[in-house]
Parts: structure tokens; sequence; C-alpha cells
């Protein structure tokens, strides 16, 4: 749907030269929320924009919909621009139309006529549960207001991809979750496409499929979301599950430290339990957490088991058969 | 103040609307196009020409250093193939409109300047033309600031219509001067004033009075 192949961005030339992007790859799968999780400076919103040309890489290949976005006339451009919607962390509304204006306006430069834009803009201002403000301007709306026509903005065209620029990073908490609430909607209701960037973990857990992790404009990290935070030694575990300084510093005495992943059915056992009763060792709890990722629960377990040395030994290989990779050295 | 000298502050008014008005109109229609021009072609714009870019910078600057007087007799000629004469209220228009393009052109680059770039960029990621952006989103998101930037340069054509008594062109400031000065008049110096003063308010609140019409920054 959306691929890039060894993408690089460099702004100026010679020594004032500025790498934003290195050599990026990655693809997103049709009817997938695919997340760019990275920190400011890192070249998201570069990545992002070289998907719909804002920025023209100076290296590697862009395809949208199978279409080489790179060798597009301007007009063939143009048209396809119309078919990826995009939304903005500052809403980019424009605040001399009324709400119903902005989201009237792809239809106007798509060049639909008068009565299919007021019947569509209808229709759309419903989906976003913002029918009584037609007639409102920008300025008298509160920002997940905004976010909302942003998004109806969007999708106006029927776009099948939809970029989202850090479009909740404006946001309070609550008004974050509703938001992306509403795009989890539109891309299962209407079998959207949606690449977004992000600073904020929760946005990856609560929403993406996919994720790459962007560093300093290489992708060093990619897969799906689920796996790579249940995956020990990724990033994305790592920004999950920080281990807590406290943590570090305890000890039991003749414990080995076990540190376990769980994912979907693993998380449903009575693993600690089990441990208990069939080797006979005691598991000193650390620290643990259980969270959704997207639909899947996932968590981590950090514990020190002592006993009679066979007894662990026996209780970590159970561990090992269940798939789960346990022993950690102390830090 | 004898009834012949009211009769003349009206003529001279007249003559006043007259050339600001003219003036006014064909400087809008040129300065607003420059104005575009200077901000889209900039670097980073919509339609990035620097060479252009600069040689309009550089134009718009050797036009807004040339004093008024001497730009009006440099002009000559090209008054003359305009308006067939160099003297008199219509000659006066040339100088006038020459004087204002430039400095309309950096009033109307200024309040396009503050239109959020993040507009035009949605704008484009919608795939809009140039022509769209400019028309649908640059100019339409500037209005207020386009037309408080229009009274400013009437308001200034005003001041600069009074100098246009130098190739006889008229008006108050001719009057002030020819009357009220030189022949130690001060009625009809104050009428000039009074009557200039009501132009300048009156076109200063007719700016505002729109230019907040157009303004949907609060709510």
């Amino acid at each position: 749907m959306i691929e890039l192949r060894g993408v690089s961005k460099v702004y100026g030339r010679g020594e004032q030269a500025v790498t934003a992007l290195r050599n990026v790859s990655l693809r997103v799968e049709y009817g997938e929320i695919f997340g760019v999780l990275g920190q400011s400076g890192a070249g998201k919103s570069t990545l992002i924009r070289c998907v719909n040309l804002l920025e023209r890489p100076t290296g590697g290949e862009v395809r949208v919909d199978g279409k080489d976005m790179l060798s597009l006339s301007p007009a063939a451009l143009r048209e396809a621009r119309q078919g990826i919607g995009m939304i903005f962390q500052h809403f980019n509304l424009f605040n001399s139309r009324t709400v119903a204006g902005n989201v009237a306006w792809p239809l106007e430069v798509a060049g639909w006529p008068r009565e299919r834009i007021q019947e569509r803009v209808e229709e759309l201002l419903a989906l976003v549960g913002l029918a009584d403000k037609a007639r409102a301007y920008p300025a008298q709306l509160s920002g997940g207001q905004k976010q909302r026509v942003g998004i109806a903005r969007a999708l106006a065209p029927r776009p099948r991809i939809l970029l989202s620029d850090e479009a909740t990073s404006a946001l309070d908490p609550e008004t974050t979750r509703s938001v992306l609430g509403l795009l989890r909607d539109i891309n299962q209701k209407l079998g959207l496409t949606i690449l977004l960037i992000t600073h904020q973990m929760e946005v990856v857990k609560s929403i993406c499929d996919s994720v790459a992790v962007l560093e300093q404009g290489r992708v060093v990290e990619q897969g799906k979301a689920v796996d790579l935070i249940a995956r020990p030694g990724t990033r994305l575990h790592e920004l999950c599950y920080p281990t807590p300084a406290p943590v570090a510093g305890i000890a039991v005495p003749g414990g080995r430290r076990v540190e376990l992943s769980l994912v979907g059915e693993n998380s449903t056992q009575p693993i600690l339990t089990t441990l208990a009763r069939r080797f006979g060792v005691d598991a000193w709890l650390l620290e643990g957490s259980m969270e959704r990722v997207g639909e899947t629960r996932v968590g981590r377990l950090l514990f020190e088991l002592t006993g009679p040395p066979e007894a662990v030994d026996g209780a970590l290989g159970f561990l090992r058969e269940q798939g789960l990779t346990p022993e950690v050295p102390r830090v | 103040m004898s009834s012949e000298l009211l009769r003349s502050l009206w003529v001279a008014t007249v003559e006043t609307l007259y050339m600001t008005s003219v003036a006014a109109v064909l400087v809008l229609l040129a300065g607003l196009p420059l104005g575009v021009l200077l901000v889209v072609t900039d670097k980073g714009g919509l339609w990035e020409r620097p060479a252009l870019n600069r040689v309009l910078g550089t134009l718009v600057n050797v036009g807004r250093s040339v004093p008024f007087i001497i730009l009006m007799v440099a002009i000559v000629p090209l008054t003359r193939l305009l308006v067939g004469t160099t003297i008199g209220t219509t000659a006066a228009i040339v100088p006038l409109v020459v004087a204002a393009i430039p400095f309309m052109g950096r009033v109307v680059e200024q309040g396009l300047r503050e239109v959020d770039p993040g507009l035009v960029e949605a704008a484009v990621a919608m795939g809009a033309t140039r022509r769209r952006v400019i028309l649908g989103v640059l100019i339409p998101e500037a209005l207020p600031s386009l037309v408080r930037g229009t009274a400013l340069m009437v308001i200034s054509l005003l001041g600069y219509s009074a100098m246009a008594g130098a190739v006889g062109g008229g008006g108050l400031g001719d009057l002030a001067v020819k009357y009220g000065y030189m022949r130690f008049r001060t009625d009809v110096m104050l009428g000039c004033l009074v009557v200039l003063l009501v132009l300048v308010q009156l076109v200063q609140w007719l700016g505002d009075g729109l230019a907040s019409r157009f303004e949907r920054t609060s709510s």
C-alpha cells in the first residue's frame, strides 16, 4: 500500500548539509494502522511528508497504492494527493472558512458538484460528531473538535490512506483517547490505511498494528506492535517496561533473576503458582505490569527465584519449554 | 470663509478624491500580484524562483527609496507617454501610482507572510493547484491584514497627493500651499486640514470595520 525503499533526505548542500532520513525502508499494508515512533528531531515529520511528496526525497523510492510517486507529473501528483488525506498536530484549519467550508474545501479542489459536496459534508460532520457545528468558525472550537474537523476534511474525498502528523500531540489525555478511538473506528469502518507519526508510546499501544522506531533518521526497529513490545531487548519493550531504578539495586540472596514477557495466551496462565507447586521454588516479585496493546494482552514480570539449585533449574527449564526465555543477569 | 473659497475647497476635495481613488484602484491591481509574487517566489515558497525574487525585491527597494518629489519629476516622460500631458490632476495620478506600488507590494507581502504556513501545506497536501492555494487559501486567510494594508495605502496616497500640486495637479494639498501658506490664509489652511483629517479618519474607520468583519480568529 505504502512502500518506502531506501528513502533518504538531505537538506542543504556541502558542509551545511543536514541528513534527515538515512536509507529508510518500510511497508504499510492495506487496512493497517502503522505508527512511526521517534523523538523530536528523529526525522518523523520529514518521513511522513515524503509519502505525499510535501518533501521530495533526495534518494530512494516511494510507492503508494502501486504508483511510483516520484515519477508522477505535477497534475498526476495532485490527483494522487487527493487520494491521501492528511491531519496535523496544529490542525491547520482554514480560519476564514466555517467548519462546513473547511470540510468542503478538498471536494471543491476535486471538482465535485455543489449538491454532492453539501451532502458529503453533512455525512462527514455526522461521522465525527460535529453536525451542530457546521456554521461555526474554527476559532470557536476546542482542540478536540478542531481535530475532528481536520479528520472530516481529510476524509472528504474518500481517500484510501490517511497520514497523521502528530495528530494528538497538542491534545489533553482524554481528548487524545477520543480522537484515537475515532481513528480506530474509521480504520475499521472504512478500511482506511493509516500511517501516523508520534512521539507518544501511548498512541502506539492503543491503536497501532505495526510500528517502526525512528532514531536519527534511521529505522532501528520495525514489526508488529505486539511482537516488538513483548520481546525483551527491543527498544519498544524497553520504552514500555523500563527497569525502574529501585529494582536494579535489589537482590534476593541466592536468587536468580527472571524476566518474563507475556503475550496473548501466555498472559492468562497462573505461571507463578505453577512454578511454586511443581518445583517447590519461591518467586520474589520485583515488578510486574499487564496491559492491552490493541486487542492483545501484553505484560512483563520481573522476579527472582530461590530454592534448591536443581529445583530452580527445573523451573527455568519449564519456562523455556513454554516458549519463554526467562533468565536475565542482575543489573 | 467666502462662498468662493468654499467652492474652491469643494473643487479641491473632488480633485483629491479623484486622484486618490483612481490611483488606489490601480495600486491595488498592481500591488496585490506584486506582493503575492514576492511571497511565492521566495525560498521555500509555492513557486520558488530565487532570481526573480531578488530582482523584484531590489526593484521594490529602489522604488521605495526615491523621494516622491524626485520620482514625480523623473518619470515625466512616462507620464507624457501614458496621459499625453505632464500637468493636471490626471497626470499626477501616474507618479502617485508608481510611488505607491512598491509600498503596497510590501504591505501585501507582509500580510501574506502572517498566514500560517501549515495552512498552505494542508492545501497543497489536498492536491490543490498553486493558483487555488493562492486565491483560495493565502489571500482569504490574509484578508483582514490586506484590508488594513489597503487603508494604510489610501491614507498614504492622500498625503502624497498633496505634493501633486507641484505639477499643477490640484487637490487639497495644492490649495493649502497656494492659499493657506503663500497667501497667509489661515482659514483656507484650516479648511483643507479639516477635510483631509475627515477623509483620513473615514478611510481608517472603513478599513478597520471591514477588516474586523473578516476577522475570524476570536470567537
